[in-house]
């Protein structure tokens, strides 16, 4: 057979001759041009009585388990300072929206958010792979992007995002408090890093790797997602790791404390802060177990965890005037799961913005609450300085660590210090912290 | 000389740029000779179409914009696989491989050479997944029926994983963010970025449908039918069935990347989770909950991937459920609406229109009933 040539290219031609057409009639895709800055003298999403603010949320999906408590601490703060009177009269609307941690729906419900709601800022939108995708939409749009929860480094680039602020301490600064704690306390020992295999861990590494370059014998990875970590923990005992280095998320830290426990590995397991929450460790513990039909305190296989930290950890019962709040706070306009860090986490999240909200004035606009935010000082709940200056958006800038004792409960094994993320050194810190009724819009009641 | 066995029905590709309902009422073709070629009406089709767009993200805010523009580039996608399953009968499990390939492309343009313009970015993504095709195209070429499903589905599981493996160039877990261009500054006041972004989409998706559905009413399309139909018939009377089958998944996975670099850029980031063995999946029970066969079908599955996906997380969030619940409800939801809708109507949303429509024009169809 044959194929008419002229005939079978014409489709060809046409599609190519529209898309010359097009290719006309337009600069570079990626050339966005720096626009004119968006007006943060608007006071959007603000009426009489109300400010609504919004944040993108794992409510299902993967990351729901673990993160779906941040949301439900923050929107029990906010309910006891709406039931107290709200911020200079004005109650907060907060609406977490779902984006089950899905990069695409992130995208979706930020802009739900922005245009059809009217968010005033938004409150500590979560997850790296999902906030990275809408920081430069609410920047360019003049939304304050207040607290992603995030350790990230990206959030603290005041150049090129002038309207975010970090929150979290970032995965760099964390790691070198840890790594310097470890070739103190455990200098002898060889030791072995378990990464999540995106930035988490590549930021994570490069903090460790300047206090423990000489001690680390293995690194292992694992995909987020993965269904198990035992070829890595059967690697990391192969090489004869005494310290385990652990930049994972809770479920992996699960994994991997379980999985040592069944091949009788023993080594000192180290977390970053956002897989080391013991409460929520627990829980995925006793369901891991239950799954695989075997029994076991969960208590054991967390004894000798050690942690960082920067909020005032809910399993340390040593009268914390803040975790007693967030008790009181929890107890009446919580849910039924017990108050965890995480919780917390969300929960400080609330006071902060609670703070920088009633600092921007009577009639705050955006740029009223971007300035308050810049001249405050202190912690908040925290236990290190908290950074939202013009220049450093860090967030809190370091934290503490703490080691869990099965049936004791935990011990702080290093005090709080603070450091950079690049050469700087770790330096022990004291903090001034507020107290709940410091806090005007806390202590109405 | 045409040597197919089957008559190639001008009708089975008619409503090519499917857009809007009322676009289907309108006159036969057939007036004078110009129109009568396919490309011309095709064509004038989609400007319609494109119109009809233009009009409703003119009316409409810019979520309900994003949403169009969603349609169309999952428009484009099923469109592509409607041309490999429902004209050529190539069942692929991998289809969402070839948007991954078309968004990464579309985003390493944008990131490392900001100059070049968005229409050359889109014919480079479409030139990438052609080439792609083109691979998966020669190498499963003599794969059928459930070998060729499972071959595809490999590389709906796989194709992902190389972002995790290069982190460095295309990103890792977390993907690529940047920010793209919006509306040009002449319109500024006019036309709001995401609306423009809306109507870029739909005129890409546009060229791609009047390209599928010319090559379907063309000689390629007739090759295609009497393959699918039968093909040790289809070979002995002189179809050139290795090369038809290739060029079928070319031109599928050109659209299916062409797809995903609209997404890339409407989205402004491209995230390997995006482009897993789901979307793959919802891509063709989209297809067949639409109607496989025609691009109607392909127009109806896009908006049930929208759509129906917004109402069932809706839907759980109204019912007050426990996470385990929430969390699988809309995918549920969508079984349960694929389920009926196949059992109620085996061809699917379009089968069951064209049926109560059946009174007002019969056309001979042979392409809907496989």
């Amino acid at each position: 057979m044959r194929t008419d040539p002229i005939r079978a290219a014409r489709p060809l031609a046409a599609a190519s001759l529209a898309l010359a057409l097009l290719a006309a009639g337009c600069t570079g895709a990626g050339q966005t041009g720096e626009g004119a800055a968006a007006d943060l003298d608007v006071s959007t999403g603000v009426t009489d009585d109300t400010v609504t603010i919004g944040a993108h949320m794992p409510l299902t999906g993967p990351a729901a388990p673990g993160y779906s408590q941040i949301s439900v601490g923050a929107q029990a703060v906010y309910d006891f300072v709406n039931a107290n009177g709200g911020v200079h009269g004005r109650s907060i609307e907060y609406l977490a929206e779902d984006d089950a941690y899905d990069p695409t729906r992130t995208v979706e419900v930020t802009r739900e958010l922005v245009h059809n709601d009217e968010i005033f800022a938004m409150v500590g939108g979560l997850g790296t792979p999902t906030h990275s995708k809408v920081v430069d939409f609410l920047n360019t749009e003049g939304v304050p992007d207040l607290f992603p929860s995030s350790g990230a480094l990206m959030w603290n680039d005041p150049e090129k995002y002038p309207l975010t602020y970090g929150y979290q301490v970032d995965y760099t600064k964390e790691s070198k408090i840890l790594g310097e704690h470890i070739s103190e306390e455990f200098a002898d020992a060889d030791v072995g890093y378990l990464m999540q295999n995106d930035d988490v861990g590549v930021d994570s590494q490069r903090g460790l790797d300047m206090y423990l370059q000489d001690q680390a014998v293995a690194v292992e990875h694992y995909e987020s997602g993965a269904e198990d970590v035992s070829a890595q923990i059967a690697n990391l005992e192969q090489e004869g790791a005494e310290v385990v280095v652990c930049a994972c998320i809770p479920n992996y830290v699960a994994l991997a404390l379980l999985e040592s426990a069944r091949i009788g590995y023993e080594p000192q397991f180290v977390t970053s802060s956002i897989g080391g929450d013991t409460v929520t460790l627990r829980g995925l513990l006793s369901s891991f177990a239950e799954q695989a039909g075997s029994g076991g305190d969960p208590d054991d296989f967390l004894d000798g965890l050690m942690t960082l930290g920067y909020l005032p950890p809910v399993e340390m019962d040593d009268g914390d005037p803040w975790v007693e709040f967030f008790r009181g706070v929890y107890d009446e306009y919580g849910e039924d799961a017990p108050m965890s860090n995480t919780t917390v986490y969300g929960m400080v999240q609330a006071v902060l913005f609670v703070q920088a909200l009633e600092a921007a004035g009577e009639d705050p606009t955006r740029a009223s609450l971007i300035e308050a935010l810049e001249s405050q000082e202190g912690s908040g709940p925290g236990l290190v300085p908290f950074a939202s200056t013009e220049d450093d958006r860090g967030g809190f800038s370091g934290g503490f660590i703490t080691r869990y004792e099965a049936g004791e409960g935990l011990e702080m094994v290093r005090d709080p210090a603070v450091t950079d993320n690049a050469e700087g050194d770790v330096e022990d810190v004291e903090v001034d912290r507020p107290l709940p009724e410091d806090i005007g819009p806390l202590s109405q009641g | 000389m045409a040597p197919s066995t089957h008559r190639a029905p001008a009708s089975d590709a008619d409503p090519a740029a499917a857009d809007s309902a009322p676009a289907a009422t309108a006159p036969r073709p057939g007036r004078r000779a110009a129109l009568r070629h396919p490309l011309v009406r095709h064509g004038l089709w989609a400007v319609a179409a494109l119109a009809a767009v233009a009009a409703l993200t003119a009316a409409t805010g810019p979520v309900t914009d994003l949403r169009v523009a969603n349609v169309g580039l999952h428009l484009l996608a099923v469109a592509g696989l409607q041309f490999l399953v429902g004209t050529s009968g190539q069942v692929s499990l991998g289809h969402g491989a070839f948007m991954f390939v078309g968004s990464y492309a579309m985003a390493l343009l944008v990131v490392n050479v900001p100059a070049m313009p968005l229409a050359a970015g889109m014919a480079a993504a479409c030139a990438a997944g052609c080439l792609a095709g083109l691979v998966v195209g020669a190498a499963t070429a003599r794969l059928h029926g459930p070998y060729l499903a499972g071959a595809t589905l490999m590389l709906a599981v796989g194709l992902p994983a190389i972002a995790l493996r290069f982190p460095d160039l295309l990103g890792g877990a977390n993907g690529l963010a940047f920010a793209t261009i919006g509306a040009p500054p002449f319109l500024a006041g006019a036309v709001d970025d995401t609306q423009w972004r809306a109507i870029v989409v739909w005129t890409v998706a546009l060229i791609g449908l009047v390209v599928l559905a010319t090559a379907s009413a063309g000689r390629l399309g007739r090759h295609l039918r009497a393959l699918r139909d039968d093909a040790a018939a289809a070979s002995l009377s002189g179809v050139p069935v290795g090369r038809a089958r290739v060029t079928a998944f070319v031109i599928s996975a050109g659209a299916g990347s062409l797809a995903g670099a609209c997404q890339a850029y409407v989205l402004g980031t491209a995230t390997p989770s995006t482009y897993g063995l789901s979307l793959s999946l919802v891509l063709l029970a989209a297809l067949v909950l639409g109607g496989l066969g025609s691009l109607w079908g392909a127009f109806w599955a896009a908006l049930a991937i929208v759509y129906v996906e917004v109402a069932g997380t809706e839907l759980a969030h109204a019912l007050d459920l426990s996470t385990d619940v929430r969390n699988n409800l809309p995918v549920v939801f969508f079984g349960a609406v694929l389920i009926t809708v196949v059992l109620a109507w085996p061809r699917g949303v379009h089968g069951a229109l064209s049926a109560l429509g059946r009174h007002r024009s019969t056309p001979l169809k042979t392409g809907d009933s496989r």
